[in-house]
């Protein structure tokens, strides 16, 4: 690790105005931070830890009937709060379908959005990486990749955005609540959060220098029946190879409404509404759910390649029996009279 | 080099002051400065568990945290959770299971599951779980999965997960 100075911030104004200088970088629960410190990835000269910061690690009922997550609260924190559990189940069972106990027990809201890709070229310096060094290339492509984005990619860089959390917060249309230094924070949903990564994938977020994630606002419950089925190279403890968060009401055979976000595909949680406006007033069928996973995968290119013959990757597939599979699992859990509350294991 | 910091934190019940340089991890903190070398190193990366420790009571990878962020935090290693001659009941469990080989992933997993013990006492629930409301069915299948962050090189699952029903079983709900 190289040398750097730490300040543990007092309160908000002292964090943003210290964090705003070049070369610093916030730290909370440090367990992606740390690790690319390690590894000579990220190099920060000076980390301001928020850890110690008041008030940032509650959840809270704002006044039309949502919640309001402080950054602070943990991974483990926020899976087991009972009003999560009861009326945003797919925000838990991602959570739970992330990481293990230990890291859960350290990861933070905000940290867990901002985490660094798991792109193994990324994690190692030798390789050329336009996001680590911009201009240098990316070694990802052409080459065997799994954990690698199908959609918003350039020929710049392919990575995804590792997270299981952020796609439950994508489905149910979270709203990031930010601090800024020397003027007043700002409300972004994740998609104005997170940049594409065009031709500067260095730059993953809008985030100014100095500005802090505050917390994750939820809107009140939408109700429905929740899913977030999560595919993996191992049954646990593994990062999604293709994940989907699904919220969908089912009343007398028809799709009231229905949404659906991806992970590990894309940098990014995913939607698109066009996919889900295609649901809205049908009956679930083979036909409609090909439809909806056809729209949303319409523009996917897998710029992998599997072994040295070049073979096309496997993603695009995988992705389309995936958003599948889920859809059935919220149609027969619906059926099934379980409701909103189930958010059984997928 | 930077100044040294000054970090006061209990560890295994004992106040200790360690002057280290902000690069100082945890872990590395109890093995090195304070010879507890029973939390282990396996891939100083997140991945295995084998630094396991509990942080105020819950556990955590100390290979991932950095010494300075825990001023006034009460740190319990392996070491502080029963001896040779005092076992704790997780402890007298792996005996009696046979729940290793080499034991270098042992510590972090005894650490692990205790605490993890603790969270179905809370009625966390885990990615195993039918349901996320009610009580915790402590099955083979959520022991396993609520241990997933302990990887074991030799493969004592099976006793790994029968020494920790064992202790559920014994001391109930
Ligand atoms: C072995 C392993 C397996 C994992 N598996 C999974 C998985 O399956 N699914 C999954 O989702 N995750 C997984 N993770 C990742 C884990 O969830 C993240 O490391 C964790 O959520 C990061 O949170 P943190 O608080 O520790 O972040 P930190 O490491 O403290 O910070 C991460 C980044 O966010 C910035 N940051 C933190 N807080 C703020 C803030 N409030 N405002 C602005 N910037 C901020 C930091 O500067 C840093 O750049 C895994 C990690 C490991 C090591
Ligand atoms: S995919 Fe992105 S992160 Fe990975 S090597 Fe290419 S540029 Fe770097
Ligand atoms: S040494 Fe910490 S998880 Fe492996
Ligand atoms: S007993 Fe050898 S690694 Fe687990």
């Amino acid at each position: 690790m190289n040398p750097f100075a730490y300040h543990r911030a007092r309160d908000e104004q002292d964090a943003t105005a210290t964090a705003a200088d070049d070369g610093t970088s916030f730290v909370a629960g440090a367990t992606n931070l740390v690790d690319l410190m390690k590894l000579g990835v990220k190099t920060p000269g000076r980390l301001v830890d928020i850890t110690r910061i008041e008030g940032l690690d509650r959840i809270e009922r704002t006044d039309d009937g949502g919640l309001r997550i402080g950054t602070l609260v943990t991974n483990s924190d926020l899976a087991a709060d009972p009003v999560v559990r009861r009326d945003y189940p797919v925000l838990s069972r991602a959570i739970l379908a992330g990481a293990s106990g230990q890291l859960r027990n350290k990861a933070t809201t905000g940290g867990n959005l901002l985490q660094h890709p798991r792109c193994p070229y990324f994690q190692d310096l030798a390789m050329p990486c336009n996001m680590r060094e911009p201009g240098s290339g990316c070694a990802a492509q052409g080459g065997p990749m799994r954990l690698h984005a199908i959609l918003g990619t350039s020929a710049a860089c392919i990575a995804a955005h590792p997270g299981d959390m952020g796609v439950a917060m994508g489905v149910l249309d979270a709203a990031v609540e930010t601090a800024r230094p020397g003027q007043e924070g700002r409300s972004l949903s994740l998609e104005e959060l997170y940049r594409l990564p065009g031709e500067r994938p260095d730059i993953r977020t809008v985030l100014e220098p100095g500005e802090m994630i505050r917390a994750v606002v939820l809107p009140p419950p939408p109700g429905g029946t929740h899913v977030y089925r999560k595919v993996r190279d191992r049954a646990s403890y593994a990062f999604a190879l293709v994940s989907t968060a699904v919220v969908l009401r089912l009343e007398d055979g028809y799709i009231q409404a229905g949404r659906i976000a991806l992970g590990g595909v894309a940098p990014r949680p995913w939607r698109n509404p066009h996919a889900e406006e295609a649901m809205t007033g049908e009956p679930p069928s083979e036909a409609l759910f090909d439809r909806v996973a056809n729209i949303l995968l319409a523009e996917a290119v897998d710029r992998s390649a599997l072994g040295r013959d070049g073979a096309p990757g496997f993603k695009i597939d995988l992705a389309r029996r995936t958003i599948r599979a889920a859809l059935w699992q919220a149609v027969e859990r619906s059926e099934g009279g379980a409701g909103k509350t189930a958010g059984e294991a997928a | 080099m930077q100044t040294p910091l000054k970090t006061t934190l209990s560890i295994n019940g004992t106040r200790h002051e360690i002057e280290g340089d902000a690069r100082l991890t945890l872990l590395d903190a109890l093995r090195d400065h304070l010879g507890l070398t029973g939390s282990k190193k396996g891939c100083d990366h997140g991945q295995c568990g084998a630094c396991t420790v509990l942080l105020n009571g819950r556990r955590v990878n100390s290979c991932l945290t950095l010494l300075c962020m825990h001023d006034g935090d009460e740190v319990t290693t392996i070491e502080g959770l029963g001896t040779p001659d005092t076992p704790s009941d997780l402890q007298r469990a792996f005996v009696d299971r046979d729940g290793m080989q080499c034991g270098y992933c042992t510590p972090g997993q005894i650490c692990s599951a205790t605490a993890m013990i603790e969270e179905i006492r809370q009625g966390w629930p885990s990615h195993a779980s039918e349901g996320l409301e009610g009580e915790v069915a402590p099955t083979p299948a959520e022991i396993a999965e609520r241990m997933s962050g302990n990887l074991c090189r030799c493969g004592c699952y099976p006793n790994i997960v029968d020494a920790i029903a064992d202790v559920i079983a014994e001391e109930g709900p």
